[in-house]
C-alpha cells in the first residue's frame, strides 16, 4: 500500500485545535472541523489551481491571505476564516466576476454573492468576457461568456486526468480565453469527447448538449431529476456511473469524483454510449 | 503529456528548415521501423526548447504561423493547443500574420518616455505606414523615449544601441559595482580578468563552499530586486537541499517600468554576471545556469553570449572549471514580452516552455524551483554584489551604507532630471542628495515614483529620506527595484496613474481572478474620473479594488497592482474630487 | 494464473509502479480509465515499454515502443527470460524460495537467443535486451495485456510466457507488482467468477469434484452434470458435426462477432431451434426461431458486476425498460421454472446472498457492503474482511501459506497458423477504436464527432507498393472471404501489417477475414492474425 504520512499537525482554525495528517490543507482542516469555506476553481480530482481565491484565509504572519485550498497546514497555524478581511476580498471576487460574466446557471456563486452583498451597480460600463456560444456537435457546448476561467476543465483534460490536452488557457490578462490551437473548432482539435472538461465546470459554461436543449426548450427540471448509480458496460474497468434521469429518461452522466476506479472521469463511450438504451430498435447505419 | 493529435496546417519549407537544424535531438527518435523511443521523461526534457523555437520562427516569419507552430510542437512533442497558449501570451510574438508587412516598431509609451515624447515618436513612424506597438518600458529610460525593432529575418535591435554608452559617474574612483563600466572591453575575457575579474571565483574556490556561505551571510547582502531577501540565505538553503540537479538563475527580466540597470550591467560587464553565477553554482553544488533575459534586450544578449563562449573557451564554463572538480554552464533564454515573467516562478515556467503564469508559494525556489528543483535565483545586480564581497571582505563591503542596508545600490534616473541615467550609491545617501548628484530635478518637482509601477509615489517633502531598506519602509514606501522616475509639475498624474493602471491592465497574466479582472476595473474607474477627480463612490472602488488585489491575488503583481495609484491618491497628486 | 482466474492487482498500484509493461493492449483506446491510472503513474516517474505490432496511442507513450511480427510474443516474452537470466538479474532468492520448475525452464528458454528473436519479431535486439533489463531492474513492476495476448491459437500460453517473467523477478504478489488482464467487458471477470465457465461453477469450484457438486446441488435443487460443457468454439464444432442442434444465446451477437463470420451464420441458420435473449434485434436475433426482449443490464436491471481489479459493484435500474421486455435473471428463472426447477432465490439480492453461502470468495460481500464501500475485490471470504487489493502475497509468506511453489511453464514459439502466402501476403490484426464497441449494437447509438467509420489501416510503403491513394475503396481477400472497404494510410504502420476495427459489421463485414483457428485451451479464436491480399477495384468504382 501507499505509504501514509503518519505524522500530525495542528492548526487552530477560528480558535478550533484541529489535527491533521501532515500534507493536509487548510480547506480539508477547516472542513474536517466544519467550518465551511467557499471554492470555485477548486475539485477532490483535480490539482488546486490557485485561480479563484475565492476560498483566501487569514494565516498569522502571512502579509497576504492564503487560499486555503492550496496551502498545507503548518503545525501551530493560526487561521481565520471569516474575518472582516477575508469577507472584502471574497465578496471583490464575486463581484468582479458577476461584473464579467453570465453566472445565472451557477447556483453557489448566485448564493454566494447574495451572501456576501455583491454589488454590481457600482461598476459602469465593466468590460466583460463575451463569446459566442459554440455547437460544434451532438455532444456538448461551450459558452463562454459563462467561463470564470477556473482551469478545471484544461485541468481535466491535461495532466490531472485525461492527457488530451486539447484546449489550454490562450492569450493573456482578461483577454485569457480557454482555446485550441487557433480556436479551431473541438472536431478539428484533440478533443476525444470524454466530457471530462463538462463534467468538472461549475458554471455550466460547458454543458451536455441533452442539457442545453432541454433547457432550451425550457424543460430542464433539476428537482425531478434522480440519480442512480451503476456501472459502465463498455469494458472491464468497472467505471461508476451516475445517471441523471428525468421522465425516465437519461438526461446526463457523470461519475462520483470520489470514486477510485474513476476519480469522477469517464471516457466518450461511457458519458455518452447511453443513448441507445431510448433507441426504438437498433438501427444500423447504411452503407455508404 | 499525451497522445497529441496535430491539425492539418503543415509548415513550409523554411519552417521545417528553421525548426529541423535548432532542436538537435527530437522528442520521439525512430530507432528503425519497429523500435521508436519517446516517453513522458524525454518530453519533459525537451519542453524548454519551446520558447526558444517560437522566437526562431517568429523572427524568420513574421508570425508564427498553424503550420510552424505544428511542426514545432510535433518535434517537441508539446500539445498544440499548449504551445499556442504559450505563444499566445508574449507581446513579442504574433499568432496572426501581421496586415501590414516590414519591420514592427515597439515604442515605449511608459511615463519617462511619454515625457520624452514618444506619442511624437509613434505618430511620426506611423504617418510612414510602418508596424507601431505601444509598449510598456523598453529599459532605456535614460535615453527616452525608447524603440525597440522585431524585422522579419533580421536580429531584434534598439536603434539607440548604435550610440554607444555614455556613464554619468564616468571616472568616479568610488564606484564599486560599476568599477568596470566604461573601463574594460565587455567582449574581451582577457580585459576582464586583467581588470580583477575572475579574482572572486578564485577565491571561492580556494576558501570553499562553506566560507563563502558565511562571508555572505556575513556581508547582510540581500536581493535587488525589491524583495530584499538575504542572499546568504537564499544560497545556504539550496547548498543544503539534497538533490542530484540543482539551478542558478540569473533574473535579468528587467521590466519593471523605469529600471534598466541590469541591462547596463550586462551590458558593460557581461562576465561579472557570468562569474558571480559560477560562484553560486560552485557554492550550492548546481551545475546548470540559466539567464533569463528581456527579449528587448538584443545588445546585452549578444554581450552575455559572446562573453559564454569566450568563458567556455578559457575553461571558465564547462566541466572541471578553472581547474576545479566542478562543473558548470550556462544557457541563455530570452524572454518574449511579459511583464510578469520577472516574477520568479513565472519565470521558471518561462523557460520550461509553459505559459508565464506565477506558481503558489509554497513551495520556494530554493526547495522547489527550476524544473521543480532546488534553485537560486537572483538578478545580475545581487550577483555582481557578491564579487564585491569577495574580492573587497565583508568589512571593506559593509563599511559603506547602513547597518541594515550596507554596500552600495544603484539607482535608476529618469523622467525630469537633468542627467537621466545609471546611479552607484551608497545606501543611506538622500533622496534629495541623489537627485542633485543626477544634476537636479528640470522644473518643479512634482513627485518621485519610486520603484517602478509597482514601488510608490513620494512627494517633494521626502527629499531628506535618507535612501535605505529601512527608511523606506519605515517612510511607507520602497527603493524596488532601484528606479526613481522624477515628475514636475508640468506633468498631469492622472494620466501617469491611467498609464500605470493600463500597464497592469495589459500585463496581468490572468491567472487569478483579483489581479485579471482588477486590473480591468481600476483602469475603468480611473478613465471613468472626470477632471473634478474620484467621488466618493470611486474611490471606494478603488479602495476595495486595492485591497482584493493587494491581499488575494497570488503574486507579486497583483499586490502591487494598485500601490502606485493608491499613493498617488494619497497624496492628493490627482484632483481632489466631488465629496 | 497460478490457479485464479483474475488479475492479480489493484487499478491504484500502476500508479505507485516504477515500470509499466504494456504488452497486446491499446488501453488507451479499448480502457481508457484505466489508462488514467497508468498516466498518474508516468507523471509520478515510472517508465512504460509497449509491446504491439501498432504504434497505437497506448504506445505512443512508452519510453520504448516495440513493434514485434503479429503472433511472435513467445519469441519475445522467451527471449527477454533468458536474457535476465544470462544476466543475472532474475530473483534467486524468490525463485528458491517461491517457485518450481527454474532449472527446466532455463535450460528451456536457452535456445531463445536474442538474435534469434531479434529474426523473428523484426525488433532488434538492443531494444529486447533493454526491455529485459529495465523490466528486471526496476523494484516493482506491472505486465499489461489485453487480447492482444489473447486472441491467438496460443493465446494461454502466450499468458503464460508472461507468467514466466513475473515469477523469474518476483514482479507479483507485492503492491505495485503484478500481472494484469484486463477485460473487454464490464462482466467478463463476473461472468467467469459466476461459473460462465464449461469446467467451473461459480468461484472457480472445479464441475468434477462430487464434493462441490453436492454442495451446490443441495441448493439448486437438481442434479448438475459432472462432466465439462462446450466453450464456444467446440459449440460451433459440434454444430457443424450436428451434435448440437439447439442453442440458447443471451446478449451475444456471433453473427457478427465471430471470427470467419460467415461459416458462423451458416451453422447458426442450420439449428433445429435458436433462442436469442436480447435488447435489439441484432443480426443473431434475426435467425432465432424465438426472441426473448431483454433488459439493459446496467441500466434497467438490478445486480452485479465485477471488473478487471475483481471489484464487484452494483449496478441498477435508473430507467424503466420498454414494452415487455424483462431482466435476464427473471427470464431465466421462468424458463428454469417451466423445466421443474424450484428455485427459491427470486430477487437480485437473493441470488446474489446465494451464491455468497456457496462462494468462499464472495461471502463476505453483501449488498449493503458493496453499496457503501464502493465495491468489494474478492477474495473477500467474511464480513469482516476489507476485501484483497493484491492477489499471491503467500508467495512471499515464510510458508508459502502452505501452498505448492509457482511453477514456471515451458512455452514453445510458434506463429500464427494462417502464415502469409504468395496468394494473401498481407498480415490483418484486429482491434476497438476509442468511441465504438465491439459489433456497434449500443456504440452505434450516439453520435461521435470523431468517428470515422471501418476502414483498412495500412503502411505507407505499401500503398505505394500496390499503388493505392489514401481513401481508396479496394477490395480485401482472405481464404475465407472477401469485402470491400476503404484504405487509410498511417504513417506509423509497420510494412506487411494491416488493421481494422469490427465495429461497423453492416459498413464492412470484416469478420468474413478473420481466422477461425482457435486457441484449444481457452477456446478463444485468432482475431489477431489472418492473412489477406489487397486488389484494386476496377476504375471508377474505388471512389465513394
Amino acid at each position: 500500500m501507499k505509504e501514509q504520512g503518519d505524522s500530525q499537525v495542528s492548526v487552530h482554525i477560528n480558535g478550533i485545535k484541529v489535527s491533521v495528517e501532515e500534507g493536509t490543507t487548510l480547506l480539508q482542516a477547516a472542513n474536517s472541523a466544519g467550518i465551511e469555506i467557499p471554492t470555485l476553481c477548486w475539485a477532490e480530482n483535480l490539482t488546486p489551481a490557485n485561480a479563484c481565491r475565492l476560498c483566501v484565509v487569514e494565516q498569522q504572519g502571512s502579509r497576504t491571505l492564503v487560499s486555503s485550498c492550496s496551502r498545507v497546514c503548518e503545525d501551530g497555524a493560526q487561521v481565520l476564516t471569516d474575518t472582516d478581511r477575508v469577507h472584502r476580498s471574497r465578496k471583490m471576487v464575486l463581484e468582479f466576476l458577476a461584473s464579467s460574466n453570465d453566472l445565472s446557471q451557477s447556483p453557489d456563486l448566485v448564493a454566494w454573492s447574495k451572501m456576501y452583498d455583491v454589488d454590481t451597480e457600482r461598476y459602469k460600463a465593466p468590460a466583460k468576457i463575451e463569446d459566442q456560444i459554440k455547437i460544434e456537435d451532438d455532444l456538448f457546448v461551450r459558452a463562454y461568456d459563462r467561463c470564470v476561467l477556473c482551469y478545471k476543465c484544461v485541468e481535466a483534460c491535461g495532466d490531472d486526468a485525461q492527457h488530451t490536452f486539447a484546449i489550454a488557457i490562450a492569450g493573456r490578462g482578461f483577454d485569457a480565453r480557454v482555446s485550441t490551437e487557433y480556436e479551431v473548432p473541438l472536431p478539428e482539435s484533440a478533443c476525444v469527447y470524454c466530457g471530462n472538461c463538462v463534467g468538472v465546470c461549475p458554471t455550466n459554461a460547458l454543458q451536455f448538449k441533452t442539457e442545453f436543449d432541454l433547457r432550451d426548450a425550457n424543460d430542464w427540471r433539476p428537482s425531478e431529476q434522480t440519480v442512480t448509480e451503476t456501472v459502465c458496460s463498455y469494458c472491464g474497468v468497472g467505471c461508476s456511473l451516475e445517471l441523471h434521469t428525468q421522465d425516465n429518461h437519461i438526461v446526463k452522466v457523470t461519475s462520483p469524483s470520489d470514486h477510485s476506479v474513476t476519480s469522477g472521469h469517464l471516457c466518450i463511450k461511457g458519458r455518452f454510449g447511453w443513448q441507445y438504451v431510448h433507441a426504438p430498435e437498433f438501427k444500423p447505419r447504411e452503407a455508404p | 503529456m499525451a497522445d497529441l493529435q496535430f491539425g492539418d496546417a503543415r509548415p513550409d519549407a523554411e519552417e521545417i528548415q528553421i525548426v529541423d537544424s535548432f532542436v538537435s535531438e527530437t522528442a520521439v527518435v525512430r530507432e528503425g521501423e519497429r523500435v521508436v523511443r519517446g516517453g513522458v521523461t524525454r518530453r519533459r526534457e525537451q519542453r524548454h526548447l519551446l520558447l526558444p523555437g517560437l522566437h526562431l520562427l517568429q523572427n524568420s516569419q513574421g508570425w508564427i504561423s498553424p503550420g510552424g507552430l505544428n511542426y514545432l510542437a510535433e518535434v517537441l512533442q508539446v500539445p498544440p493547443a499548449e504551445a499556442y497558449g504559450v505563444a499566445t501570451f508574449y507581446d513579442l510574438f504574433a499568432t496572426e500574420k501581421p496586415s501590414i508587412p516590414g519591420p514592427q516598431h515597439h515604442i515605449c509609451v511608459d511615463a519617462a518616455c511619454a515625457m520624452a515624447g514618444s506619442a511624437d515618436l509613434l505618430s511620426k513612424i506611423q504617418a510612414t505606414g510602418q508596424r507601431v506597438h505601444e509598449s510598456p518600458c523598453l529599459g532605456q529610460c535614460e535615453r527616452a523615449p525608447a524603440m525597440f525593432i522585431q524585422e522579419v529575418g533580421a536580429p531584434d535591435r534598439v536603434p539607440a544601441d548604435a550610440d554607444g554608452f555614455s556613464h554619468p559617474q564616468r571616472g568616479d574612483s568610488s564606484l564599486r559595482l560599476l568599477r568596470r563600466f566604461g573601463v574594460a572591453d565587455p567582449l574581451s575575457i582577457d580585459s576582464y580578468t586583467s581588470n580583477g575579474g575572475y579574482d572572486a571565483l578564485g577565491l571561492a574556490l580556494n576558501i570553499g563552499t562553506e566560507a563563502v556561505l558565511s562571508t555572505l551571510e556575513a556581508s547582510g547582502l540581500s536581493g535587488r530586486g525589491g524583495a530584499a531577501f538575504p542572499t546568504g540565505t537564499k544560497w545556504r538553503a539550496v547548498a543544503e537541499e539534497n538533490s542530484s540537479s540543482k539551478h542558478v538563475v540569473a533574473n535579468a527580466d528587467e521590466s519593471e517600468p523605469g529600471t534598466f540597470k541590469d541591462r547596463l550591467i550586462m551590458e558593460n560587464d557581461p562576465f561579472a554576471v557570468i562569474e558571480a553565477m559560477t560562484i553560486a553554482g560552485v557554492t550550492t553544488g548546481s551545475e546548470r545556469g540559466w539567464i533569463y533575459i528581456r527579449g528587448e534586450y538584443p545588445l546585452a544578449t549578444h554581450r552575455l553570449n559572446h562573453a559564454i563562449q569566450s568563458a567556455r573557451a578559457s575553461g571558465y564554463l564547462g566541466s572541471k572549471i578553472a581547474g576545479s572538480e566542478y562543473s558548470f554552464d550556462i544557457e541563455v533564454r530570452r524572454g518574449a514580452g511579459a511583464y510578469i515573467c520577472g516574477e520568479e516562478t513565472a519565470l521558471f515556467n518561462s523557460i520550461e516552455g509553459q505559459r508565464g503564469e506565477p506558481r503558489s508559494k509554497p513551495p520556494f525556489p530554493t526547495t522547489s524551483g527550476l524544473f521543480g528543483e532546488p534553485t537560486v535565483i537572483n538578478n545580475p545586480e545581487t550577483l555582481i554584489n557578491v564579487l564585491e564581497i569577495l574580492n573587497s571582505g565583508v568589512d571593506a563591503y559593509r563599511s559603506l551604507g547602513t547597518k541594515r542596508s550596507p554596500g552600495t545600490k544603484l539607482f535608476c534616473l529618469s523622467g525630469h532630471i537633468r542627467f537621466p541615467g545609471l546611479y552607484e550609491i551608497p545606501f543611506g545617501v538622500s533622496l534629495g542628495e541623489l537627485l542633485q548628484i543626477a544634476g537636479g530635478v528640470v522644473g518643479d518637482l512634482q513627485a518621485i515614483l519610486m520603484g517602478g509601477a509597482a514601488g510608490r509615489f513620494v512627494g517633494p517633502e521626502k527629499l531628506d529620506l535618507p535612501l535605505t531598506l529601512e527608511d523606506a519602509a519605515a517612510n511607507e514606501t520602497t527603493l524596488g527595484s532601484g528606479a526613481l522616475m522624477v515628475f514636475s509639475n508640468e506633468v498631469n498624474m492622472l494620466d501617469v496613474t491611467r498609464r500605470l493602471a493600463q500597464f497592469f491592465r495589459d500585463e496581468s497574466c490572468g491567472q487569478c481572478v483579483p489581479c485579471r479582472i482588477g486590473t480591468v476595473r481600476q483602469h475603468e474607474v480611473l478613465l471613468q474620473i472626470n477632471a473634478k477627480g474620484p467621488d466618493q463612490t470611486q474611490r471606494e472602488l478603488l479602495d476595495d479594488i486595492s485591497a482584493v488585489m493587494g491581499d488575494a491575488s497570488i503574486c507579486g503583481l497583483g499586490h502591487t497592482a494598485a500601490s502606485a495609484i493608491q499613493s498617488a491618491l494619497d497624496l492628493g497628486l490627482l484632483p481632489s474630487g466631488a465629496p | 494464473m497460478f490457479g485464479v482466474g483474475g488479475g492479480t492487482s489493484s487499478y491504484a498500484e500502476v500508479e505507485d509502479t516504477d515500470f509499466v509493461l504494456l504488452w497486446g493492449s491499446n488501453a488507451r483506446a479499448a480502457h481508457p480509465i484505466y489508462f488514467h491510472h497508468v498516466l498518474k503513474g508516468l507523471s509520478k516517474g515510472a517508465k512504460m515499454f509497449a509491446v504491439d505490432p501498432r504504434r497505437t496511442a497506448s504506445a505512443k507513450f512508452a519510453d520504448l515502443w516495440l513493434g514485434i511480427d503479429v503472433g511472435t510474443d513467445i519469441s519475445l516474452a522467451n527471449a527477454m527470460s533468458r536474457e535476465i537470466i544470462a544476466a543475472n538479474l532474475h530473483n534467486k532468492e524468490f525463485i528458491e524460495h517461491a517457485t518450481s520448475g527454474f532449472d527446466a525452464f532455463a535450460d528451456h528458454v536457452d535456445e531463445y537467443t536474442l538474435e534469434r528473436a531479434a529474426a523473428t519479431t523484426g525488433v532488434n535486439a538492443n531494444a529486447i535486451r533493454e526491455l529485459a533489463h529495465g523490466y528486471a531492474t526496476a523494484p516493482t513492476a506491472q505486465i499489461l495485456w489485453t487480447l492482444g495476448i489473447t486472441e491467438h491459437h496460443n493465446g494461454v500460453e502466450n499468458v503464460l510466457s508472461l507468467c514466466n517473467l513475473a515469477l523469474l523477478t518476483g514482479h507479483v504478489g507485492r503492491w505495485g507488482s503484478g500481472l494484469v488482464p484486463l477485460r473487454g467487458q464490464n462482466n467478463v471477470q463476473g461472468g467467469g467468477d459466476m461459473g460462465a465457465l464449461p469446467n467451473k461453477l461459480p468461484g472457480f469450484q472445479d464441475v468434477a469434484d462430487d464434493s462441490v457438486r453436492a454442495k451446490f446441488e443441495s441448493v439448486y435443487g437438481g442434479p448438475i452434470n459432472p462432466e465439462p460443457g462446450l466453450h464456444l468454439s467446440l459449440m460451433f464444432e459440434a454444430m457443424a458435426r450436428g451434435d448440437l442442434t439447439a442453442l440458447y444465446i443471451i446478449g451475444e451477437n456471433p453473427a457478427d462477432s465471430e471470427a470467419d463470420v460467415d461459416h458462423t451464420r451458416k451453422l447458426l441458420a442450420e439449428l433445429d431451434i435458436l433462442v436469442v435473449q436480447d435488447i435489439f434485434l441484432t443480426r443473431t436475433a434475426q435467425l432465432a426461431d424465438v426472441v426473448l426482449p431483454a433488459t439493459v443490464g446496467w441500466a434497467e436491471s438490478e445486480g452485479t458486476v465485477t471488473s478487471s481489479e475483481r471489484r464487484v459493484q452494483r449496478v441498477r435500474a435508473a430507467v424503466k425498460a420498454p414494452g415487455d421486455c424483462r431482466h435476464d435473471y427473471e427470464i431465466i428463472g421462468e424458463l428454469a421454472q417451466r423445466m421443474g426447477a424450484k428455485w427459491t432465490a427470486n430477487t437480485p439480492e437473493e441470488l446474489w446472498d446465494e451464491l455468497r453461502s456457496l462462494s468462499s470468495m464472495h461471502a463476505g460481500m453483501t449488498y449493503d457492503r458493496l453499496e457503501t464501500e464502493g465495491g468489494l475485490q474478492w477474495p473477500c471470504p467474511n464480513i469482516d474482511h476489507p476485501g484483497t487489493p493484491y492477489l499471491h502475497g503467500w508467495l512471499w509468506e515464510d510458508d508459502l501459506d502452505g501452498r505448492a511453489p509457482a511453477p514456471f511453464s515451458l512455452t514453445r514459439y510458434a506463429g500464427p497458423k494462417e502464415q502469409l502466402t504468395d496468394d494473401y501476403p498481407l498480415r490483418l490484426t484486429t482491434g476497438r477504436v476509442l468511441d465504438s464497441y465491439n459489433t456497434g449494437v449500443q456504440s452505434s447509438g450516439y453520435e461521435s464527432p470523431i468517428r470515422s467509420g471501418s476502414h483498412l489501416e495500412i503502411s505507407p510503403v505499401d500503398a505505394l507498393n500496390l499503388n493505392l491513394v489514401d481513401g481508396e475503396r479496394v477490395s480485401v481477400s482472405s481464404p475465407r472471404g472477401r469485402v470491400e472497404m476503404h484504405i487509410k494510410i498511417e504513417p506509423d504502420q509497420v510494412a506487411g501489417l494491416t488493421f481494422s476495427t469490427f465495429h461497423f459489421p453492416e459498413l464492412v463485414d470484416l469478420n468474413l477475414l478473420t481466422n477461425d483457428e482457435w486457441d484449444p485451451l481457452s477456446g478463444t479464436a485468432e482475431f489477431k492474425a489472418a492473412s489477406i491480399r489487397i486488389d484494386k477495384l476496377p476504375i471508377g468504382t474505388s471512389r465513394g
